[in-house]
């Protein structure tokens, strides 16, 4: 409460200078809005430029044939001839994207729960969230060559499990890190309300840290889910690829990013139609999972 | 004590600045004459190396209020979280000496802590609902520690909701999430939950200084209801909170117990200059 008297300022307040840099304020304000305002509405341009793209070409190739048949060679000079799908590659996507998730959300929502709640600011908890941001950004055609050699040598082919497996060490960073900084971002107090209540740690964890950080969690999941559905390059070194669906783990297994990929390398319009449908395909699913979590979750707090 | 606690409200409502100085002897005169629920002695606390609480010995008495004052950073909440052993928490703090609760030092390495955190419950200063219903959130501290049936778990909800003052505006959406009350309302919440254990004493960490004027008045009339049953410990910044709800106050300064005194005694006659400096807004 002491009370040190400052000297008395003398009265400096120019009317012109405080006029100048009001100006100056309000030019500075103006190009920082504007510079902001221009740079959104360029990404909005090529997003928006993308989506169209996909959207018409996508639903140009799309038919009722694209969900019930498996590759067919291309009908190109042939009228006759019957038109491929994507059978193989949605079904064969659907089970290595749903094991990989399957694999690898329990083992990155406990790793992420250890570097948050068990291991804050220990030696061990920074190597492992070290470790785990550079697995983020690796290359995934690095994880396509390591389940390679792990996976696919020792079996002695292609196989769908291989590409699950790879799928699943993609998700497990990406989960990490979300679930991670989503338990950061509650409150210390909250865990020593309920810690105070005489709760064990694993109680307090699993029935209140993780109920309040849900939403911030299943959008971890959900990004991780994206990002596999349209991964290729680890797929090509693990499951291949397969012209004809094949639901046997043990075997090359087709999936949408390699149908794409194959069928628009191809050069016959009528494959390079159905590679835009997959496309389409893949954006969707992603998309509409988006929109039923999200919706989930918001029902539920 | 509960004859005079009407008189203390109105007191407090004519006169939100002062001490009802007519309900703060008698409190003062019964916190004399208390015996002690827990017993501190030479207590020492320790963040690393850094000697937060120096050779503290203190009473809380029996179904009484203890008010904790002094500056920031003075001991008064590393004292509170001693008592329910919430430092344990954090690797790097310790605490050395004796608390004794029911006859055992609660800092000895074997002491469950689980349990004696349902005896020793604690209110925070933010509320601090959890992501659940408002019945969901009661039920959880009890279910951590009893089996009832369902009957039962009504039941003990609405005695904890009554005695923190919540029934009546929430008995009709039980069933809807915490996070929907006001701050006040939540906090009521915090401390329903707390008693829903049925602790022996209950500590308030400075559980107003997030609330508004009315939603503070409202938890100290509920702290002096809840001391018929409860140990109440409550750190607070605002001298006149102490005034108004503690029954004996402990004055802390740079980690030492400097006084303790019946609150009347301490408001009106301090025996120490620092004391005297704090209470008449010198320093702190």
């Amino acid at each position: 409460m002491s009370t040190t008297t400052l000297p008395a300022l003398t009265p400096v307040k120019d009317a012109g200078v405080a006029a100048s840099l009001g100006r100056r304020r309000k030019r500075l304000d103006a190009l920082l809005r504007w510079f902001c305002i221009g740079a959104t509405a360029l990404a909005l341009l090529f997003l928006a430029s993308i989506l169209l793209t996909l959207v018409l070409r996508g639903l140009e190739g799309l038919s009722w044939a694209t969900f019930t048949r498996e590759f067919q060679p291309t009908t190109y000079g042939d009228p006759e001839a019957p038109t491929g799908g994507l059978l193989h590659a949605i079904i064969g996507s659907l089970i290595q994207t749903a094991i990989a998730t399957a694999v690898g959300t329990p083992i990155g929502l406990l790793v992420g729960t250890y570097l948050a709640e068990y291991a804050r600011g220990s030696l061990l908890g920074n190597a492992v969230r070290f470790v785990s941001d550079v697995l983020l950004s690796a290359p995934s055609i690095l994880i396509g060559l390591f389940i390679y050699q792990l996976v696919v040598l020792p079996m002695g082919g292609f196989s769908g499990i291989a590409g699950a497996l790879a799928l699943a060490i993609i998700v497990i960073p990406v989960v990490v890190r979300t679930t991670e900084d989503m338990l950061q971002l509650l409150p210390n107090t909250l865990r020593e309300a309920v810690v105070g209540l005489g709760a064990p740690k694993w109680k307090m964890i699993t029935l209140v840290a993780y109920r309040a950080a849900l939403p911030g969690i299943v959008t971890g999941i959900l990004l991780a889910v994206a990002r596999i559905a349209g991964e290729t390059a680890p797929l090509l070194l693990t499951s291949f690829g397969n012209s004809v669906l094949s639901t046997d783990l043990a075997r090359s297994m087709a999936s949408l990013p390699i149908a794409i990929y194959q069928q628009a390398n191809s050069g016959f319009p009528d494959l390079i139609a159905i590679a835009w449908a997959g496309a389409l395909i893949v954006t969707a699913g992603v998309l509409i999972l988006n929109i039923v979590a999200r919706f989930a979750v918001r029902s539920r707090s | 004590m509960s004859s005079t606690s009407g008189l203390e409200a109105q007191g407090m409502k004519q006169t939100p600045g002062r001490p009802a100085m007519a309900g703060l002897q008698a409190r003062s005169e019964a916190a004399l004459n208390a015996t002690a629920r827990v017993a501190v002695r030479n207590l020492e606390f320790f963040y690393g190396d850094n000697r937060a609480l120096k050779g503290i010995t203190l009473d809380l008495p029996e179904r009484q209020v203890t008010g904790m004052i002094g500056p920031s950073g003075c001991g008064k909440s590393t004292l509170l979280r001693v008592l329910n052993r919430m430092y344990s928490l954090y690797p790097g703090q310790r605490a050395t000496g004796e608390v004794i609760l029911d006859g055992r030092n609660i800092l000895d390495a074997d002491v469950d802590i689980n349990a004696l955190r349902a005896r020793v419950g604690m209110v925070f200063q933010k509320p601090t609902p959890f992501p659940m219903t408002i019945a969901e959130n009661i039920a959880f501290g009890i279910r951590l520690h009893e089996r009832l049936t369902k009957a039962q778990m009504e039941e003990r909800i609405e005695w904890a909701l009554t005695r923190a003052a919540l029934w009546g505006e929430v008995k009709d959406r039980l069933n809807t999430s915490a996070m929907g009350l006001s701050g006040g309302q939540q906090q009521r919440l915090c401390i329903a939950r707390t008693i829903a254990v049925r602790p022996e004493v209950i500590l308030f960490d400075e559980p107003t200084s997030a609330l508004d004027p009315l939603s503070t008045l409202k938890i100290e009339e509920l702290i002096d209801e809840l001391k018929r049953d409860f140990t109440i410990a409550i750190v607070t910044h605002n001298m006149q909170q102490a005034a108004r709800c503690a029954d004996q106050v402990a004055f802390f300064y740079l980690g030492e117990l400097i006084e303790v005194a019946p609150a009347a005694q301490l408001f009106t006659a301090p025996q120490h200059a620092r004391t005297q400096e704090y209470i008449t807004g010198r320093f702190g």
